[in-house]
């Protein structure tokens, strides 16, 4: 089943939560909506699901206008943030709620429904805690419990808001690829809300970029990060280094440094921003380019593979960060407080009229 | 505390001192204040023999006493446990505008003294008052009456469910309904599987509350009531009548009556209390 979203936009008093927002997912397609806290991403989540009603807009579900339509009719599975797992109730009787609430026309025998719930404690592996209650579970557990509960009712699309939001780093990786070989095994339309860049670039097949209630980009992982849209989606995926310049008929001068900008980004002439990705700098000792940034050294992380130094523009004063590899690092020998040269080797620009 | 003392023998002498005076301290303020008030109601009540007692109690008057004040606590708890959990409802499940006002609205019997809540009763629906020509024309009695008690009485226990299941029903969120309401139960189904079973102690606490309240109350009551023997009578305005005539013995078997109530309340208020807590209801 599709999800189509179109020109939706909601309310809360003064705020703007969902801004003119369209969207598409196709039938057995994983989609993250990415954003910082407070971007909409879950009142859009909530919209789909019939939980919060649009302003104005419209959303079909499989092609079928499903604005009006309730909770219970669209068929969906949601996943809460926080699990809602009914608490006075054993997980066979949480999982067991979906299909026992059935009307009696399309109700399953007792013995269907056990054997179901049976299947599904299996495939979220938790056959052992079916006796137990919510509160005696870990976080991990309930959220496969919620995850169960969800799938019981055979939903034609699956939400889920935050959904390892509250867990810890290790459980949250593993959720997560066990999440994607769970969807690539039912395929069906899912969309997850998270404010994890990471996470939403390494399990979804398209990213849904979402600031102040706008969808500010929607592509597959490798489109987002490799082309953002704007200074938005490129500081939301990852860290960056600012450098301040200007526009002069096509060209934008952002320090020594000179680039042509191609016409979709100029946006006339005015202030202009560079960003460049800590990886994406260059460190040496001594400078052949005279358009080098002359900086110190202040800070070096150096655990793990890759050694991450803080460096400062002896000029400006302003702070950049850098990254290398551990044998380029070590072949530099950098001391704390040495003067090096830094160029970025790629620099993205945008117009400055972007606030963040 | 003894564990503390133990650890800590230096500091332990000095403060056993000072704990000691304040247990004996705090044990005398409540024998006196209370326990000996509420023994010496059943020590007086029995004063003249069980015979006595029975008789006070058996008293036709006594007995209609018993039996209005049952029907009023009865309807009042009711009505205000159907209202209280709608008004908590709404309070917790919505926001509009005017809700910090019906909050303090549902406080407002709680302020205002119970003469007071009882005066506005006659003040509506008195001979002079608002409605009195009206329900007089139509030979509807209300004032110095049965409906005048029971109104009264749900008037001034109108706060006791409403406060126990907001506070709680906020912090309980509506996750749990959300997620029923998606899985496809009907909104009732909602209420009755999924709302109900987690407030189910906050409400017990609420209703024991307001039960206990509703059979004690006199203030209000006495304004409205006209004190008509056999009629109009509660228990807590017989007792009053009977302690005017100097006929304790029989005041104080019908007072024993009351203090049981509260003592069962007070059983029933403790028993909850730890049951909430143990299946993290209270969480």
């Amino acid at each position: 089943m599709s999800i189509e979203v179109r020109n939706i936009c909601k309310q809360f008093g003064n705020f703007t939560a969902v801004d003119d927002v369209s969207l598409h997912v196709n039938g057995g397609e994983l989609v993250a909506l990415l954003g910082p806290s407070g971007s909409g991403k879950t009142t859009l989540l909530r919209m789909i699901a019939g939980l919060e009603s649009p302003d104005s807009g419209t959303i079909l579900l499989n092609d079928e206008d499903a604005t009006n339509h309730d909770p219970a009719r669209r068929r969906v599975g949601f996943v809460f943030q926080h699990y809602a797992l009914f608490r006075h109730m054993t997980i066979f009787e949480n999982i067991a709620f979906g299909l026992r609430v059935q009307s009696r026309k399309t109700r399953l025998s007792k013995a269907d429904i056990r054997d179901k719930v049976s299947k599904l404690l299996d495939l979220v592996q938790l056959e052992r805690l079916a006796d137990h209650y919510p509160n005696q579970l870990s976080g991990g557990q309930r959220q496969r419990v919620a995850l169960a509960r969800a799938l019981a009712v055979e939903p034609k699309l699956l939400l889920l808001d935050e959904p390892f939001g509250a867990l810890d780093a290790k459980v949250r990786k593993e959720l997560r690829r066990w999440l994607r070989r769970l969807h690539d095994e039912i395929h069906i339309a899912s969309v997850f809300v998270t404010h994890d860049q990471e996470e939403a670039l390494e399990v979804a097949d398209r990213v849904a970029v979402m600031n102040h209630g706008r969808l500010e980009q929607v592509g597959t992982p490798q489109e987002v990060y490799d082309n953002p849209a704007n200074a938005f989606v490129y500081h939301f995926l990852g860290d960056v280094n600012l450098f301040h310049g200007r526009v002069d008929s096509g060209r934008a001068r952002i320090g020594a440094i000179e680039i042509e900008l191609p016409g979709s980004v100029s946006n006339g002439d005015g202030p202009a921003l560079g960003y460049a990705r800590p990886y994406e700098m260059n460190v040496t000792r001594d400078s052949k380019d005279p358009s080098a940034i002359c900086a110190s050294v202040r800070y070096v992380c150096g655990v793990g593979p890759i050694v991450k130094l803080e460096l400062q523009n002896v000029e400006t004063g302003t702070l950049l960060e850098a990254e290398l590899g551990r044998r380029q690092f070590a072949e530099l020998d950098l001391k704390l407080g040495e003067i090096v040269f830094v160029s970025p080797r790629n620099l993205r620009v945008f117009a400055e009229d972007y606030s963040i | 505390m003894s564990s503390s003392v133990s650890s800590n023998p230096v500091r332990g002498r000095g403060s056993a001192i000072t704990r000691w005076t304040l247990i004996c301290v705090a044990l005398l303020f409540l024998i006196v204040f209370l326990v000996l008030p509420l023994a010496s109601v059943f020590v007086e009540a029995f004063a003249k023999g069980w015979q006595t007692y029975l008789d006070s109690i058996r008293d036709p008057d006594a007995l209609s006493a018993i039996r209005l004040t049952l029907v009023a606590s009865g309807i009042a708890v009711t009505l205000n446990l159907i209202f209280g959990l709608m008004a908590a409802w709404a309070i917790s499940r919505f926001s509009f505008k005017g809700k910090n006002l019906l909050i303090s609205l549902i406080d407002l019997p709680l302020a205002v003294s119970p003469v007071v809540s009882g005066l506005i009763f006659v003040l509506l629906f008195g001979l002079h008052g608002w409605f009195g020509s009206w329900l007089d024309d139509h030979n509807i009695r209300i004032l110095f009456a049965v409906p005048g008690v029971v109104l009264a009485t749900i008037f001034v226990t109108f706060p006791f469910v409403a406060r126990e299941l907001i506070p709680f029903m906020q912090a309980q969120g509506s996750d749990e309904e959300e997620a029923a309401l998606v899985l496809g139960a009907s909104p009732w189904r909602t209420f009755f599987s999924i709302t109900l079973p987690n407030i189910r102690w906050s409400l017990l606490y609420g209703v024991i509350l307001c039960s206990a309240r509703a059979m004690g109350e006199f203030g209000a009551v006495s304004v409205v009531s006209g004190h008509i023997r056999g009629e109009t009578n509660t228990l807590p305005l017989h007792v009053e009548i009977l302690y005017n005539e100097y006929n304790f013995a029989a005041a104080f078997s019908v007072a024993s009556l009351l203090s049981l109530v509260a003592l069962v309340t007070l059983v029933a208020k403790k028993i909850i209390e730890e049951k909430a807590g143990l299946r993290g209801g209270r969480a």
